[in-house]
C-alpha cells in the first residue's frame, strides 16, 4: 500500500511539470484555437533566462523565476504583435506552420547563445526525501506540485474575477461582439500569448533541475503536455492540471507495475492522445466543439 | 493555341533534364550522393505534398512513413535477402498499407487535431521501432549491403543517383496523372468542402483514405532510397525532426504543387548544410544552431511574402515570360498558367 502511496505521489510531481505546461497550450488555444508548438521552446528559452540571471548576474533564485516569468510574458506578447497576428485568421496549417517556424528559431537561438551542452539548474528545494506516513516526499516534488496548483489559481482567479479576464474570455469566445463592446481583441489575443508564455516559463524553471537544462530539454515534456491537454480537454485549464495529473499517475504506475511498457510510456502516452482525440475530442472536461454546417 | 507556349515548355523541359543527366558528371562522388539525397527527398516531399496540399490533411507525421520504408528495405535485404531493386517497391508497398490504416482514424480529425495525432505518430515512431529488437535490431539498428553500379561507366554514387532520378520522374508522372485526372479533382473537391464534395457524389471518406495511402507510398519509396543511401538503419535516423524537416520542404517548394517538391527536396537537403558551412568559420556553436535558425526564418519569409513557395514564384515568372513572348508574337488572348493553388 505504501509502495502504490509512494508511485502515486512521485506521479503526481511528474504530472504537475506536464500539467503546467499543458496549462500554457490550453490558453493559446482558447484565445485562438491554435495549438502552439513553439510552446515547450518557449518555456525552455525562459527557462535560459532564469539561468543566466542566476549564474551571470547572480541573482536570488526567487528574482531570476520572477524576471524569467516576466520575460516569458513580454516575449509571448511582442512574438504574437510581430508575428501570428498576420495569421491570426488563416487556416490550421498556416498557424502550424508559423508555430512549428517559431519553434526553430527558438531552439537554434537558445543553441547559438548558450550552446548544446547539458547545465545545471539550481533548485532552492531540497531534494531530500521527508516521510509522510510512510510515503517518502521531497520538498522538490511538492514545490512542483504546490507551484502548479497556485498557477491554476492564479489563472481562474485572473479568467473568472477580473474585467480584463472577462475581456480576454469575450475576445475568444466572440469576436466580433466582444470588440462592439470596446474590447480591443487583438490585444487580448497577445495577452493570452504573454500569459501562455509565462506559465511556461514557471514549467522550464520546475522541470530544469530535474532534466538538466539543454535546448532540446522541453521537447520529451510538451509530448506529454500535449496528451495531457487532450486528455483534459483541450480548452479547459482545470481540465489540463487534471489531465496533466492523471498522465503523470497512470505513467508511473504503468512504469512501476507493468514492466514490459516501461520503456515505451511515451508510446503509451501517445496512443492515449489519438484514442481521446479520435473517440471522445472534448477530453474529460472540455466543451464537445459544435460547428455550423 | 499559342505558337510560342510549346516551345518555351519544352525549352524548360530540355534544360531540366539536361542539368538532372548532366549533375553527376561534374560533381563528385559525394555531391552526387547529395543529390540523390534531395531527390529521396523530393520524392517524400511530394507525397506529403498530395495529402496536404490536394486532400486538405495535415501531417506531421511523415516521417514515420519514411522509417516503415528504412525498415522494410533493411529487413527484407538482411533476413531475406532479397534485392535492393526488390524491397524499393515493397517498402511503398507496406507503407502504403499502414498509411491506409492511418487514414481511417485520421477520418474523425481535422485541422489542429489530425496535425496533433499525427504528430504524436512521428515521435512514438522510433520508440516503436526499438521494440521488437530481434527484428529491427533494437537501438543499434540494422546496417545494410552497400550499392554497386550495375551499369558499366558509371561510379558506384553517379548509378545511385540515377537510379534515384528514374524513380523520382517516374513518380512524378504517376502523381502528374493522378491529379489531372479523376482522383485529383476528387481531392481537391474534398479539400475545399466536404460537404459540397459529398453532394456531388464523391465518396469523401474513400479518398481521404485514398490519399493517405498514396501519400505513406511516396514516403516507403522514399524512405527505402534514404535507407539504401545511409546504409544503416536505426530508430534515431527518424526522429520527429525529420517529419517537420518535410513540411517545411513542402511549404518552401510551394504546397499543392507539383514540381515545387523538386525545390523543396533540394532545400531540405543543402539548407542546413550551406548554412553550418557559412557560420563554422565564424564558431562552431553558431554553426550548429544555423540550421535550425535559418530554416525557421526562411519559413516565415515564405508565410509572409510568397505563400506559394517557390514554385508559386516561378510559375508567375513563367507566366510573364509567356505573356511577353505572346505580345511579341500577336497571338491570340493568353490562355494563362493557372495559378497555383496555394494554401489559404
Amino acid at each position: 500500500m505504501t509502495a502504490l502511496a509512494q508511485q502515486i505521489v512521485s506521479g503526481l510531481a511528474a504530472g504537475g511539470i506536464y500539467a503546467s505546461l499543458a496549462l500554457a497550450l490550453v490558453l493559446i488555444y482558447s484565445a485562438m484555437g491554435l495549438v502552439n508548438f513553439a510552446q515547450g521552446e518557449f518555456a525552455m528559452f525562459s527557462t535560459f533566462i532564469a539561468w543566466a540571471l542566476i549564474v551571470a548576474l547572480h541573482l536570488p533564485y526567487a528574482l531570476a523565476f520572477v524576471g524569467a516569468v516576466l520575460f516569458g510574458f513580454g516575449a509571448g506578447i511582442v512574438l504574437e504583435r510581430a508575428v501570428v497576428r498576420p495569421f491570426e485568421k488563416s487556416s490550421p496549417l498556416i498557424l502550424v506552420i508559423v508555430t512549428l517556424a517559431l519553434f526553430s528559431i527558438a531552439n537554434g537561438l537558445a543553441g547559438a547563445i548558450w550552446g548544446y551542452v547539458p547545465k545545471p539548474f539550481p533548485s532552492p528545494f531540497p531534494v531530500t526525501p521527508i516521510s509522510l506516513g510512510g510515503v517518502l516526499v521531497s520538498l522538490q516534488d511538492m514545490a512542483v506540485i504546490g507551484i502548479t496548483l497556485v498557477v491554476l489559481g492564479l489563472i481562474s482567479l485572473f479568467l473568472t474575477r477580473t474585467r480584463l479576464g472577462l475581456a480576454l474570455r469575450a475576445a475568444a469566445l466572440y469576436p466580433e461582439s466582444a470588440s462592439l463592446m470596446g474590447v480591443r481583441v487583438g490585444w487580448m489575443l497577445a495577452l493570452g500569448w504573454g500569459l501562455a508564455s509565462a506559465v511556461g516559463a514557471v514549467s522550464g524553471i520546475l522541470v530544469a533541475p530535474i532534466i538538466f537544462l539543454e535546448p532540446n530539454m522541453m521537447q520529451g515534456t510538451i509530448i506529454y503536455a500535449f496528451a495531457a491537454a487532450v486528455l483534459g480537454g483541450i480548452d479547459s485549464p482545470l481540465g489540463a492540471v487534471v489531465g496533466g495529473l492523471s498522465l503523470g499517475v497512470a505513467l508511473n504506475l504503468i512504469g512501476a507495475y507493468i514492466p514490459q511498457l516501461a520503456d515505451v510510456r511515451l508510446g503509451v502516452a501517445l496512443l492515449l492522445l489519438v484514442l481521446v482525440l479520435v473517440l471522445r475530442p472534448a477530453g474529460l472536461l472540455g466543451r464537445p466543439e459544435v460547428s455550423r454546417v | 493555341m499559342a505558337r510560342t507556349g510549346p516551345g518555351l515548355r519544352i525549352a524548360i523541359g530540355v534544360l531540366v533534364a539536361v542539368v538532372a543527366v548532366g549533375l553527376p558528371f561534374q560533381a563528385s562522388g559525394f555531391q552526387s550522393l547529395e543529390l540523390a539525397y534531395a531527390l529521396t527527398f523530393a520524392i517524400a516531399i511530394l507525397g506529403l505534398n498530395l495529402l496536404i496540399g490536394y486532400s486538405g490533411q495535415i501531417s506531421l507525421g511523415h516521417g514515420a512513413f519514411l522509417a516503415v520504408g528504412g525498415y522494410v528495405t533493411a529487413i527484407g535485404q538482411q533476413r531475406y535477402g532479397l534485392n535492393y531493386l526488390v524491397t524499393i517497391p515493397l517498402a511503398g508497398i507496406i507503407s502504403g498499407l499502414i498509411g491506409f490504416l492511418v487514414g481511417l482514424p485520421a477520418l474523425r480529425l481535422h485541422g489542429i487535431y489530425l496535425a496533433l495525432a499525427t504528430f504524436a505518430l512521428a515521435v512514438a515512431a522510433p520508440s516503436v521501432m526499438k521494440k521488437p529488437a530481434d527484428l529491427t535490431g533494437g537501438v543499434k539498428g540494422i546496417i545494410l549491403p552497400p550499392y554497386t553500379s550495375l551499369v558499366p561507366g558509371l561510379s558506384d554514387d553517379q548509378y545511385f543517383y540515377f537510379l534515384c532520378l528514374l524513380i523520382t520522374v517516374i513518380l512524378f508522372l504517376v502523381s502528374y496523372n493522378i491529379l489531372r485526372k479523376r482522383p485529383g479533382r476528387a481531392f481537391k473537391a474534398v479539400r475545399d468542402g466536404e460537404l459540397a464534395a459529398a453532394a456531388f457524389g464523391i465518396n469523401v471518406s474513400t479518398y481521404k483514405t485514398l490519399a493517405f495511402a498514396i501519400s505513406a507510398i511516396y514516403g516507403g519509396v522514399a524512405g527505402s532510397l534514404y535507407a539504401t543511401a545511409t546504409g544503416f538503419v536505426s530508430p534515431d535516423s527518424y526522429p520527429f525532426q525529420l517529419s517537420i524537416l518535410l513540411l517545411v520542404g513542402a511549404v518552401l517548394g510551394g504546397i499543392a504543387t507539383i514540381e515545387g517538391a523538386i525545390f523543396g527536396g533540394l532545400f531540405t537537403e543543402f539548407l542546413p548544410i550551406f548554412s553550418q558551412q557559412a557560420l563554422t568559420p565564424i564558431s562552431r556553436q553558431l554553426a550548429n544552431a544555423a540550421p535550425a535558425v535559418t530554416q525557421g526564418i526562411v519559413l516565415l519569409i515564405v508565410m509572409f511574402v510568397a505563400r506559394q513557395g517557390i514554385a508559386g514564384l516561378l510559375r508567375q515568372g513563367y507566366a510573364a515570360l509567356r505573356g511577353r513572348l505572346r505580345t511579341d508574337a500577336q497571338t491570340l488572348k493568353p490562355a494563362g498558367e493557372s495559378p497555383p493553388t496555394g494554401i489559404r
